[in-house]
């Protein structure tokens, strides 16, 4: 967790296209049906960083995540304001393709959700949509490598990937996800469907996956985002608007260094010291 | 509640003790009568229909192609071959389920994948509309317009002409025939199916769909990779049950296929169906003939039983289908 | 990694396909993405023809029906018996009360026994018998309704002859099935909170039914056996074999043939005078539109509940 000084000159204040930075959200809301989820949110997300969004449920962590590939989408009734830069394009741009979108920026999702089939047929699914060429046995086995599955596998590539246990079924998704060689992982709770042994394992995986993508974090687990990440986004409740509704919202975000030592805000100091949430 | 009082009570639980096992038996009764019917149902047609299938033996009935009804009352002196009829119920519903079955799966992946939330069920209840359709009213329309001004010109007419050669689309074209009648067949069991295929469709678990948009899958390739694999066995369900509807048909399929009596492999062939036949010769029918069509009701309803069985076995194991008039 | 995007994209600047950082764009789509697209565009393409395909069917026949039949209907045409089929006026009298009466006697049969076979399979039900019960069930909706209308000429046409109540039992055993199968479901929507506090309150089981389970259900019951009844309005071969059909108002209840709309319809669109076809046609548009208001008002019937539940 060192303070990266790129990182520091991007954080919370106007989205000034920077080289250092993937993504730039200035002003995101998002409602469903009508209702705001989250508002406000302006920052930007560091290069082969992790960055990790922390904050009691219900204030718009995950659905700030499903903005930055456009998953949000998916869900009937919703709707995204702002605008999402990713390496200076507006993602949400009437010509940009959601696909496209997606195949740059992976996802895993909080309850491991492989497909019904082989261990390796879920590696290879994104590839081969892709229409890989190569050698896909062994793109299989350096991703299975890469999230430390192959040991535990490699003699059973043909049986299910839900026959696996939770945690290797959530690696198993980290492995699909990287298979398609996205510039960012998403990850929504990861580890919070898993025993603590699974967890350490993922935590693991995620100082390793950092060299080579940018990995944005949500959790709940304020001790998991102190081990594991770089840059610390903080999400409360903000103020009520004017029919009383209180939507979630970007209350702080600096290294986690300084949000787990020296916060600016209040509010943010009551929750990483445990006073509620 | 009860608040015992002694002697107080007793004709409010002597009541109470009387009227539940009264009601429970009434209730017990009347819900055996579906089985009951259906027993006597099979029974008394078998028993009616016995000496016709006695006569001819099983496989003299099913695939004897001469169906000549005697004028007897009380034996049995004609010919009764239901081949045509088996034959030409056989190859309308073929005709109506691969017309209909794409249709269906394709209607019901546009309402559950690409049509906006609030218009769903709208469509679906167009759709479903279609089947509270009169089959006496489908049989009109198809005669006097649809074959006609339709089909006829567009269809029947273009394959005789240029595929005449071929077997299957051998002339005389008179109009009525397998294919127009199998054509407004698939547009009747249209309605059951998308009911179906769209509830498998709808209850489809949106984990792995999610999963595959997040790694870039376009929505064709969601439903092609994700959606359809796993909803393999409602969609066989729902043909079957398809399927057995079309085999029931009778009014529509009466008035469009020809009612000849004999069958041919041509789809241009004015044919026969076993419902068909049925209605159009009762009223005319002697003693003995009634008893060479109660033949036919029973192997139109072992076919159509062992359909619906075999579809309802499928489909049960996905959770019941709760639609209503389409079912 | 072998990788099958260039990652020397990464590092190079300039060219319309980089962004303002010198990343590779977002509309720069690579290897086999734009076909993807396109395939995608088409198959949705694909499904709107369908189902524009699946609405117009039903569009045509109302259209159709509505042609040929309108200019027959007038108050006439619901109150006159039907003349010859040669001679034009008349109308579909018989068709109208013979619809009207057989319905009433089959609704009279199934209705209750439909009920009562669902309140046994949610109340009471869960053996053997509930499930052989329910299976049945099932599978008689998928009886080929000539095939009902045999059994019942066999087992009734012979001492009663052809006439009002072998059709209505014909009719009311097309009906049965279909009332139970949605009065079970609606039977098992209302909360058995409502059931355990009735029951909590001193009610026995057969009262709580009665008196709580049955009227909080009824709406939903209701729009289940007029689904069934419009079902039952629109059979035409069972009729054939067991009511026979008639061109004047028929009252007997047995050994008389009678008439019912779609029965008539049947009989006077197979003969070739055109004034008996134009008949037809009405009878059918008539037909059409009382089985059309039967539908919509079950479907709002139904879903006012829902809106009442919440």
């Amino acid at each position: 967790m060192m303070i990266d000084s790129q990182a520091t000159h991007a954080s919370r204040d106007e989205a000034a296209p920077s080289d250092g930075a993937v993504f730039e959200l200035t002003d995101v809301a998002c409602s469903y049906g009508g209702l705001t989820a989250v508002r406000d949110v302006t920052m930007n997300l560091g290069r082969n960083r992790v960055t990790a969004l922390i904050g009691p449920s219900g204030c718009g962590k995950s659905t700030v995540l499903r903005c930055l590939n456009r998953m949000n989408e998916l869900i009937p009734g919703a709707r995204v304001s702002g605008t999402v830069r990713y390496n200076g394009e507006d993602i949400h741009a009437a010509d940009i393709d959601p696909a496209e979108v997606r195949r740059r920026i992976g996802m895993v999702f909080q309850k491991p959700n492989p497909f019904p089939v082989s261990v390796y047929d879920n590696v290879a699914f994104g590839p081969r949509l892709n229409g890989f060429r190569g050698d896909l046995d062994g793109l299989v086995e350096d991703c299975l490598r890469r999230v430390g599955l192959w040991s535990e596998v490699e003699h059973k590539l043909r049986s299910s990937g839900l026959a696996l246990s939770g945690g290797q079924q959530q690696r198993l998704c980290i492995a699909r996800a990287i298979a398609v060689e996205p510039d960012v992982v998403l990850m929504d709770e990861p580890c919070s469907a898993l025993d603590p042994i699974a967890t350490l394992a993922i935590e693991d995986l995620i100082q390793q996956l950092k060299d080579s993508y940018t990995i944005i974090i949500v959790t709940h687990n304020m001790q998991q985002a102190a081990r594991v990440s770089d840059m610390t986004a903080f999400f409360s409740v903000g103020d009520a608007d004017s029919s009383g509704h209180r939507a979630g919202t970007l209350i702080e975000f600096d290294t986690t260094n300084t949000i787990f030592t020296n916060a600016s805000d209040q509010r943010t100091e009551d929750y990483v010291a445990g006073r509620f949430g | 509640m009860p608040v015992t009082v002694p002697g107080a009570t007793p004709t409010l639980r002597g009541r109470r003790r009387l009227a539940d096992p009264v009601f429970r038996w009434f209730v017990t009764i009347a819900a055996t009568t579906v089985l009951i019917v259906l027993a006597l149902m099979v029974v008394t047609t078998v028993h009616d229909a016995w000496p016709v299938l006695a006569s001819e033996g099983f496989f003299g009935f099913l695939l004897g192609d001469v169906w000549d009804a005697g004028y007897a009352r009380h034996e049995i002196t004609g010919t009764y071959g239901a081949w045509p009829f088996i034959y030409g119920t056989l190859v309308t519903a073929m005709i109506a389920i691969v017309i209909a079955l794409p249709l269906a799966i394709a209607v019901a992946l546009y309402i559950t994948q690409l049509a906006p939330r609030r218009i769903r069920n709208p469509l679906s209840y167009t759709v479903e509309m279609l089947a509270a359709v009169p089959s006496v009213i489908f049989g009109m329309w198809g005669m006097f317009w649809f074959l006609p001004v339709v089909l006829r010109p567009y269809v029947l007419e273009p394959l005789e002409r240029w595929f005449g050669w071929f077997p299957l689309f051998e002339g005389p074209m008179l109009g009525p025939s397998y294919l127009g009648a199998g054509i407004v067949l698939a547009i009747m069991i249209l309605p059951i199916m998308t009911a179906v295929i769209r509830e498998v469709f709808a209850v489809n678990p949106t984990d792995a769909q999610h999963a595959a948009y997040a790694l870039g899958a376009t929505r064709l390739e969601v439903i092609g990779n994700v959606v359809l694999p796993s909803s393999f066995s409602g969609i066989v369900g729902g043909t079957m049950l398809g399927l057995g509807r079309a085999v029931g048909e009778t009014i529509a399929v009466l008035m469009l296929v020809g009612s000849s009596q004999q069958w041919d492999v041509s789809l241009l062939f004015a044919g026969d169906t076993m419902a068909a036949h049925i209605a159009a010769t009762f009223q005319d029918a002697s003693p003995e003939a009634v008893r060479g069509l109660m033949a036919i009701g029973v192997a139109l309803f072992v076919v159509t039983m062992s359909i619906n069985v075999g579809a309802r076995l499928l489909v049960w194991r996905l959770g019941r289908v709760t639609g209503d008039s389409a079912v | 990694m072998s990788t099958f995007l260039d990652s020397s994209d990464r590092t190079e600047r300039g060219g319309p396909s980089r962004t303002a950082t010198g990343h590779r764009s977002l509309r720069d789509k690579q290897g086999n993405a734009p076909w993807r697209t396109i395939k995608n565009r088409l198959c949705t393409g694909l499904l709107t023809v369908a189902m524009a395909l699946g609405m117009l069917p039903l569009a045509l026949i109302i259209g159709y029906t509505a042609y040929r039949g309108a200019g027959v209907l007038d108050v006439g045409f619901f109150v006159e018996n039907e003349p010859p089929w040669r001679r034009d006026g008349g109308g579909y009298a018989a068709g109208f009360f013979g619809t009207a009466y057989i319905m009433l006697h089959a609704i009279l049969y199934s209705v209750p026994l439909g009920i009562a076979t669902a309140i046994y399979l949610v109340e009471y039900g869960g053996g053997k018998l509930a499930m052989a019960i329910r299976f049945f069930t099932d599978v008689m909706t998928g009886i080929p309704s000539i095939f009902v209308g045999l059994f019942v000429y066999g087992l009734l046409i012979g001492a009663l002859g052809f006439g009002t109540f072998p059709a209505a039992v014909a009719i009311a055993i097309i009906m049965l099935p279909i009332i139970t199968r949605s009065a079970e479901e609606m039977l098992k929507l209302v909360p058995d909170e409502w059931r355990n506090a009735s029951r909590a309150l001193g009610a026995g089981k057969a009262t709580t039914i009665v008196r709580t389970v049955l009227p909080a259900a009824a709406p939903g019951l209701a729009t289940g056996s007029m689904l069934a009844i419009a079902r039952g309005i629109g059979e035409t071969a069972p009729l054939i074999l067991t009511a026979l059909g008639s061109q004047v108002v028929v009252t007997a209840f047995t050994d008389a043939a009678q008439s019912a709309i779609p029965l008539q319809v049947y009989r006077g669109i197979n003969q070739p005078f055109e004034a008996g076809i134009e008949r037809a046609w009405g009878g059918a548009l008539s037909l059409f539109l009382l089985v059309l208001i039967m539908v919509i008002l079950a479907r709002w019937i139904g879903s006012r509940t829902t809106k009442r539940r919440g």
